[in-house]
């Protein structure tokens, strides 16, 4: 009969992803749950902004800088737009803008570092000198130059700061994959003649990938600050696209008057930063196998 | 003039002169019915009339750069402008409020010859801030710096034709030009042309030492630059001593205001001014200028060749939404004349070309052009803030006379070098000249270096040449005013508008009557305001 | 040769080399950008005679090759030429001269933010590590979260706002000469150092946060917890020495920033440091001036990560004696 073996077989059977995640999700602390919830509802705004919005994205609705109404429920900006409206549009330009500049500044340096770290040599002093001397650069100053030199488009832009970007990623996962690859662990591996793909995602990735979380949680939220401090400087997105951290830039001088209004698209980057930040603190706690649930 | 008036006049004046005290100038007031709130603004005011000296005057420019020299060839800002017009430096002339030219450095001003050559006496006495006496060769050396052959200096434009410049005496300088030019003494007001002392007939610039009325304490270029009151100063100024501050960025600008670091800004936020109207003790500074916004088209350049387009283009362009959603508020519209009406000689062209759709239709329609297309090259600042808002809002008000125009974004790197002047359409802005010739010759002369619009009527130059040596002042306004109407007419240059200078003032600092030409009250802020 | 020596004179070696590649990065983008010093000066007055004049008295007219070559051939004997901007004149202005005092004051404030931001993000990582997922832990976490999310200047703006308009604590702007005294050089770049010291400390005070916890699971680290040792002693002695190696990285990323990221700061406080200059001297495309700018910023860079990486060997065994 097979009614005996078969509890030993679930038992054994790996679990489904769906279990994984709904047995993750159960002990996840408040914080994460903060974190993920404010990262759905962020989602939801960006996916949705057009149904949501209740103006349009570059749609004059009245005079400039109106305080808070039942009309402008945040006021109006600079030329009359909506500022709300505006800063609903702004989460899908600035998240996506964030997310594709992140994942390939990370594609591209992430993997450069752990090829470097392991194959030493050549190869990594080669990359190593490329990669210094444009991270010896001043990031600002340097994008400024090549803004002015390809043009101030949206993909020029994006690409530009995911190479500047990828430059200090490659720093990071170098410097902890270096200190990965002579551990015992790693050795053995290559003792045992296991392949390169297999060391490096196998033994490599999951050692070093706590410290490269924690940098992609604040990479991520570098990039709108980036892109901030270029408005500031005059070239960051070009109207009438809306973008939180032009926003700010935007409407810098109203502080001097006390005005709430720079601090809407602030409050929504700081409040997306400490949320991405909770959820990446918590999958950190997980990774690290620590145990004690202080 | 009312009795109630002058009586009134006379108690201000005594309150101007410290003789009248708030109490009794009140009482007064009340008694011949005026509110007491505005009796209040009336003391204020008076008490503030009568300049007296002291104090030490802040100043925050949106102006000047790390890059900057006292080379007095190389200004070009709105912060070292105002060296050479009444910081270090000392010109041979100044221009009064009303645009008219007063003696200075020079006692006199002599024509002769049809103004082919000029006599001028130089006041006796001044001595520049190392103690020098200012004497003819340092004059001659001057003026020698900015014209000759290897100077890279602005201020040739202002003295065309100028052939030889000697000294006659220590007290006469003789000018021969090449041809008649009654407007000389207005080219000596130009910053570039304060004097400076010199030695084998080079002037030395480096100590920043001139005779103006600041000697100079400290000076670091885009930073800061103290000065102090120059004692042996020759004519009047007020404050004990100076400081101007660099300060680029507008938000900080207002933060120094605001918290009352500095006395004075220039170039306020228009964004933000009224909020910034309603802080205290701020007096708004908001002067008309000479300066245009300008749209210009090469005449020779297709389709612009034809006359009957640059036309209907002009009429086609929404000037007074411009003027409200690029300057918000803060400027005049333009009439296709670059000379602004406080100037002298400047007349307002008929008809005024305002925004009428139908009408730019019928023109096209006349000369036989359907769908009309055209490309409009344009920077986002280059030209001027907000030059491609405007671009923008032109290309929807074209739309209703069905004129397309397809606006091309150039980078503001490189923009005068590489698109003005060689595309058909661009942006452009022009600085105050103190003259309509250095106006209209800088800009439309058919030999002019920056003949942006390429324009060659004979009829225009021909007036041009004649005016410039004309001695009788009727005929030569006659010339002028036609000039004006050919420009308006036939050019291929839209003066979109004219923009105000806007800054924001301390009321504990108080001035006369303002300079419109330029910004700064047309750059004598320092030496003609006062601490109230 | 002792490994630690060997490494950093091969790193000088090799920061040389570095900096040549940066100064021909810097002058093929400046000679890329469209319009020279020239048009730029010049700007709208420029007139195909007088962009030519000054071209020929700069030197400006020789192919880019050969400007290169003359000035990394001077700039290799010290000679760092002069700016642009005093050639027109009979006054050079010396590039070193322009500098020094840009630099002081640069160094002036990335000292002083760096002595409030490192000791207390290693202290508030280090207590955020040992009580995590605690209140106080919690609460840091997103202090200065917010505070590193939020734009450089918008931060600048509310503490003038806050302490210079409002209060009257502070001076709006920052502006110091060469002759500031410097208890009063201090008191100006208070408000700066402090805006600065928000921006970085979150991101050091995060790595070393979780440098640490990853340690925390390791065997020796469980040993010494059942051994007996007090929390405090199991971080301090045995999981910081080890953790050192990312934390340094990160702390001289964080230095390195202090000094060549500080343009936006310096514009809003009207502080006259280098990165305003370089700004100004790029828009001008003033080269030696750029060129001497990029050097002093990477140089920085290079000298602070060569400090890291001594520090990462120093601290791990396994790599200051390789097998």
């Amino acid at each position: 009969m097979n009614t005996a073996t078969t509890p030993v077989r679930t038992i054994k059977a790996r679990r489904s992803v769906f279990e994984n995640i709904r047995r993750n999700l159960k002990t996840a602390p408040l914080t994460a749950w903060f974190g993920m919830i404010v990262i759905l509802l962020y989602a939801i705004c960006a996916i949705f902004a057009p149904l949501l919005a209740p103006y349009g994205e570059s749609e004059i609705v009245g005079k400039a800088y109106q305080l808070s109404s039942a009309e402008n429920w945040l006021g109006t900006d600079q030329i009359g737009r909506d500022t709300l409206s505006r800063l609903i549009f702004g989460a899908r330009n600035t998240i996506g803008i964030a997310l594709i500049t992140t994942l390939l500044s990370f594609l591209i340096g992430g993997s450069l570092g752990v090829l470097a770290a392991l194959k030493r040599g050549l190869l990594d002093q080669g990359i190593s000198r490329v990669v210094d001397a444009f991270l010896a650069i001043p990031v600002l100053i340097f994008a400024l130059m090549m803004l002015a030199v390809v043009g101030k488009s949206l993909i020029n832009l994006i690409i530009i700061l995911a190479l500047l970007d990828a430059t200090r990623v490659f720093r990071l996962s170098r410097a902890v994959a270096l200190n990965s690859v002579v551990m015992d662990y790693v050795e053995s591996a290559k003792l045992r003649g296991e392949g390169m793909g297999w060391i490096v995602f196998k033994e490599i990735v999951p050692n070093i990938l706590p410290p490269l979380i924690t940098e992609f949680g604040l990479r991520f939220c570098f990039v709108f600050l980036t892109i901030s401090a270029l408005s500031f400087l005059g070239v960051g997105i070009q109207p009438p696209t809306a973008d939180w951290g032009s926003m700010v830039a935007e409407s810098k001088s109203l502080i001097s008057f006390g005005r709430p209004a720079p601090l809407y698209p602030a409050a929504a980057i700081a409040l997306l930063t400490v949320a991405v930040n909770f959820v990446v603190d918590w999958f950190l706690h997980k990774t690290s196998g620590l145990r004690d649930g202080h | 003039m009312t009795e109630f008036e002058m009586k009134l006049k006379q108690v201000t004046k005594a309150v101007s002169r410290g003789k009248l005290s708030r109490r009794d100038f009140m009482s007064y007031a009340m008694s011949i019915g005026i509110t007491a709130a505005a009796a209040n603004t009336m003391f204020a005011t008076a008490a503030r009339a009568e300049p007296k000296k002291g104090g030490i005057f802040k100043y925050g420019s949106g102006h000047g750069s790390t890059t900057d020299s006292l080379d007095p060839a190389t200004w070009t800002n709105g912060f070292n402008f105002q060296f050479g017009k009444s910081v270090m430096g000392a010109p041979l002339t100044q221009l009064n409020p009303k645009g008219e030219v007063t003696m200075h450095v020079a006692e006199s001003f002599e024509p002769s010859d049809g103004g082919k050559k000029w006599i001028i006496k130089l006041r006796k006495g001044i001595t520049f801030h190392n103690g020098k006496t200012l004497d003819a060769s340092d004059v001659v050396a001057t003026i020698n710096y900015h014209i000759g052959p290897d100077s890279k200096s602005p201020a040739k434009e202002y003295l065309p034709g100028v052939t030889s410049v000697k000294a006659d005496g220590p007290d006469t300088v003789i000018i021969e030009l090449s041809s008649g030019n009654v407007d000389l003494p207005y080219g000596f007001t130009d910053y570039h042309l304060s004097m400076y002392p010199a030695t084998d007939g080079k002037i030395e610039w480096e100590k920043g030492i001139g005779c103006g009325p600041y000697v100079l304490k400290s000076y670091e270029p885009g930073v800061k630059l103290v000065g102090e009151r120059n004692p042996n100063y020759f004519a009047d100024t007020w404050f004990d001593g100076i400081e101007m501050i660099t300060i680029s960025d507008v938000a900080a600008r207002t933060n120094a205001y605001l918290s009352g670091e500095v006395h004075f800004i220039d170039r306020a936020d228009l964004k933000t001014i009224d909020m910034l109207k309603s802080a205290p003790n701020t007096e708004i500074y908001n002067q008309s200028g000479p300066t245009p916004y300008t749209a210009p088209m090469l005449c020779d350049a297709a389709p612009f060749d034809n006359p009957a387009v640059r036309k209907a283009i002009k009429y086609a362009i929404n000037r007074q939404e411009l003027v409200d959603k690029v300057l918000y508020g803060y400027g005049k519209v333009g009439n296709d004349n670059p000379i602004g009406s406080q100037m002298k000689y400047a007349i307002d062209p008929q008809p005024q070309h305002t925004y009428d759709p139908e009408k730019a239709k019928a023109i096209l329609k006349e000369a036989g052009i359907e769908n009309l297309k055209v490309d409009f090259s344009c920077p986002p600042n280059a030209a001027y803030p907000g030059a491609l808002d405007a671009a923008l809002l032109m290309q929807e008000s074209a739309k209703a006379a069905g004129i397309e125009i397809n606006v091309i974004r150039e980078p503001d790197d490189g923009y005068w070098s590489n698109v003005w002047l060689k595309k058909p359409w661009s942006m452009c802005y022009w600085g105050g000249r103190p003259t309509v010739d250095t106006m209209l010759s800088i800009s439309l002369a058919a030999d002019a270096p920056w003949n942006d619009t390429h324009f060659k009527s004979p009829r225009f130059n021909e007036l041009l040449v004649q005016a410039r040596s004309e001695l009788d002042e009727t005929k030569r306004a006659a010339m002028y005013a036609e000039c004006q109407q050919i420009v308006h007419d036939d050019g291929g240059q839209i003066v979109l508008m004219f923009y105000n200078f806007v800054g924001a003032l301390n009321t504990a600092v108080a001035h006369g009557e303002l300079n419109s030409d330029q910004d700064s009250d047309g750059g004598y802020m320092v030496e003609r305001w006062w601490m109230a | 040769m002792h490994p630690v020596l060997r490494t950093v004179l091969q790193r000088l070696g090799l920061g040389i080399v570095t900096l040549l590649a940066v100064s021909v990065i810097i002058f093929s983008s400046l000679e890329m950008l469209p319009g020279g010093y020239a048009e730029n000066v010049l700007g709208q007055s420029a007139t195909p005679e007088t962009v030519a004049a000054f071209k020929r008295d700069l030197g400006l007219d020789r192919p880019a090759t050969v400007r290169y070559f003359e000035w990394i051939g001077n700039a290799l004997q010290g000679d760092f030429g002069s700016s642009y901007s005093g050639l027109s004149g009979s006054m050079k202005r010396d590039v070193s001269a322009t500098i020094a005092p840009r630099l002081y004051n640069t160094f002036f404030l990335a000292a002083m933010a760096a002595l409030i931001a490192v000791p207390l993000s290693l202290l508030l990582g280090a207590m955020a590590a040992l009580y995590r997922n605690s209140w106080f832990d919690r609460i840091v976490n997103s202090v200065t979260l917010t505070t590193i999310a939020m734009p450089e200047f918008f931060i600048a703006y509310i503490l003038v706002y806050v302490f210079a308009v409002k209060l009257k604590l502070f001076y709006p702007n920052s502006t110091v000469s060469i002759g500031t005294p410097f208890v009063e050089h201090l008191y100006r770049a208070a408000l700066p150092a402090i805006t600065m010291t928000l921006v970085i400390i979150a991101h050091m005070m995060r790595m070393t946060r979780a440098a640490i916890i990853n340690l925390l699971a390791s065997p020796y680290i469980e040993m010494a917890q059942l051994k007996g040792v007090s929390k405090s002693d199991v971080i301090r002695q045995h999981a910081l020495p080890n953790a050192w190696a990312p934390i340094a990285t990160v702390i001289a990323f964080n230095l390195a920033y202090l000094v060549v990221g500080v343009v936006v700061v310096e514009v809003v406080f009207v502080y006259p440091g280098i990165g305003q200059l370089m700004v100004d001297a790029v828009s001008s495309r003033d080269m030696p001036v750029v060129q001497a700018c990029a050097l002093i910023f990477a140089a920085t860079y290079i000298l602070l990560n060569l400090l890291a990486d001594v520090v990462s060997i120093v601290t791990n065994p396994r790599l200051l004696h390789p097998k």
